[in-house]
């Protein structure tokens, strides 16, 4: 097997915990909240102490207000499409993956005012702008934890105090941050956090959710079946059920389950110094090759393990694929569904090459990689 | 870097696409393998095709028998 330097598209490797769960899930799972018997309550109670551990891990207090969805993009268009309308405005960035900003292109479309905050050279969020894109139909913010392209993270609790001074609702996406970088949703002033299960928090792919502040109200995208209230018209409006019709990817929860107890037993934030430290060897390893433009602000460890880089001209495709093909190391070159970031840093037509690490990489793998580069570099 | 060569390049307007595809060029031992779109065809995400340039004429028949979903052939140095 090669070495796979693309987490921040999915960690590839998963605990073994996550995969034995998945298997016996996959043997004696029923379907959760569908029926009363032992092999449908099995699903219960895996997927709701899943809900309990995401609610800890969060900050949120409360289990019911975790509902799960397929992964991070389901659950921002549940929030964005589910919380406004054509006539408010929205403030968000340019730090934003596509899961954010096509919703709200088509909310735009509809007649809904967007401000993108922009960054400085180093990618960093101008927050200093922040207040000159207020009005009085201004809304909310949403904003990325982490970019997905440069690893840059922003400053939770300095922009939902900022939200809360102004009275805007704070939706957050932790695609590149969950289970790495701290969130406190209560203390943050976090309404709405939007995560995926299969990156920072080790999961199987198919997994995320919408984590919703209580007494907050989210339109839900789906109805249909629930197991309650079978009678009603309409879909429940209890969470989590509100924004969870149809069968929950139960298999896949209970790989989340077992993540998410690995993740408590490792600890964040040593999962996050490992992480670090290798984006620092590697960092460190390639200072010295000419030609190597880096993207991001690397001066910080509050930040994702990704570093985001090109060789001179080089397209950024070639040389991924180059890396991939000859040194069978495994990264992702392109526009990262990122385009405000590569239009704000001016690599929209070469792309970028984006190295990011994990809790499994290894320091050997890192030196691999560093080598590959010099080499490469040489032309 | 390897020294670029001319090369078929197929682009395919989604991932499910640019798989049928694969599929069937591994059952039928065409030649060629899946890569990064370049720059020079688009900035943005996703896979292409890359084959020798002196096997253009057969992808086209095989493209053709086939009734295979794609976006454009472009011939590049890769």
């Amino acid at each position: 097997m090669g070495i796979y330097l693309d987490n921040a598209a999915t960690t590839m490797q998963k605990p073994d915990c996550v995969i034995e769960a998945v298997i016996s899930a996959m043997r004696h799972m029923g379907n959760s909240g569908r029926g009363a018997h032992e092999a449908s309550l099995d699903a219960s109670r895996v997927i709701f102490e899943a809900r309990e551990r995401l609610s800890g891990l969060f900050g949120l207090g409360n289990p019911a207000q975790v509902a799960f969805t397929s992964n991070s993009t389901e659950a921002l268009n549940t929030a964005i499409l589910g919380l406004f309308s054509p006539s408010d405005h929205i403030i968000t960035t340019v730090m934003e993956h596509n899961s954010v900003l096509r919703p709200l292109y088509r909310l735009q479309a509809q007649g809904a005012r967007i401000s993108f905050v922009p960054c400085d050279d180093k990618g960093r969020l101008r927050t200093d702008l922040l207040e000159t894109f207020l009005g009085p139909d201004t809304k909310a913010l949403i904003c990325t934890h982490a970019s997905n392209l440069t690893g840059n993270a922003n400053d939770l609790t300095f922009l939902g105090e900022f939200c809360r001074k102004h009275s805007l609702l704070f939706v957050v996406d932790a695609s590149q941050t969950a289970g790495v970088l701290p969130v406190d949703m209560k203390k943050q002033h976090i309404d709405v956090l939007c995560f995926t299960g299969h990156k920072g928090l080790y999961g199987p792919q198919g997994t995320g959710g919408i984590c919703v502040r209580e007494g907050l109200f989210i339109r839900p995208l789906k109805s249909g079946g629930s197991g309650v209230h079978t009678y009603l018209k309409e879909h429940p409006a209890q969470m989590p059920t509100a924004l969870e019709a149809g069968t929950l990817n139960g298999h896949g929860i209970a790989g989340l389950h077992a993540a998410l107890g690995f993740i408590r037993e490792t600890g964040p934030e040593t999962i996050h110094k490992k992480e670090i430290a290798l984006m620092r060897q590697f960092l460190e390893g390639i200072k010295e090759i000419p030609d190597i433009r880096l993207y991001g602000d690397y001066d910080t460890d509050e930040r994702a393990a990704v570093v985001a880089l090109n060789i001179g001209g080089y397209d950024s495709s070639e040389v991924s694929d180059e890396l991939a093909v000859t040194y069978e190391i495994y990264t992702r070159p392109g526009a990262h569904c990122a385009p405000l970031m590569h239009q704000s840093m001016n690599t929209v037509e070469q792309g970028m090459v984006r190295f990011s690490f994990s809790w499994f990489n290894t320091e050997k793998e890192v030196e691999t990689a560093v080598r590959a580069l010099c080499e490469l570099a040489k032309g | 870097m390897r020294k670029k060569e001319w090369k078929a390049i197929i682009t395919f307007r989604t991932t499910s696409d640019a798989m049928a595809f694969e599929k069937k060029c591994k059952e039928h031992t065409i030649p060629g393998r899946m890569i990064p779109v370049p720059r020079e065809i688009s900035a943005g995400c996703g896979l292409a095709w890359s084959a020798p340039l002196e096997e253009r004429v057969r992808m086209e028949e095989f493209l053709q028998s086939q009734s295979t979903a794609f976006e454009a052939i472009t011939e590049l140095l890769f």
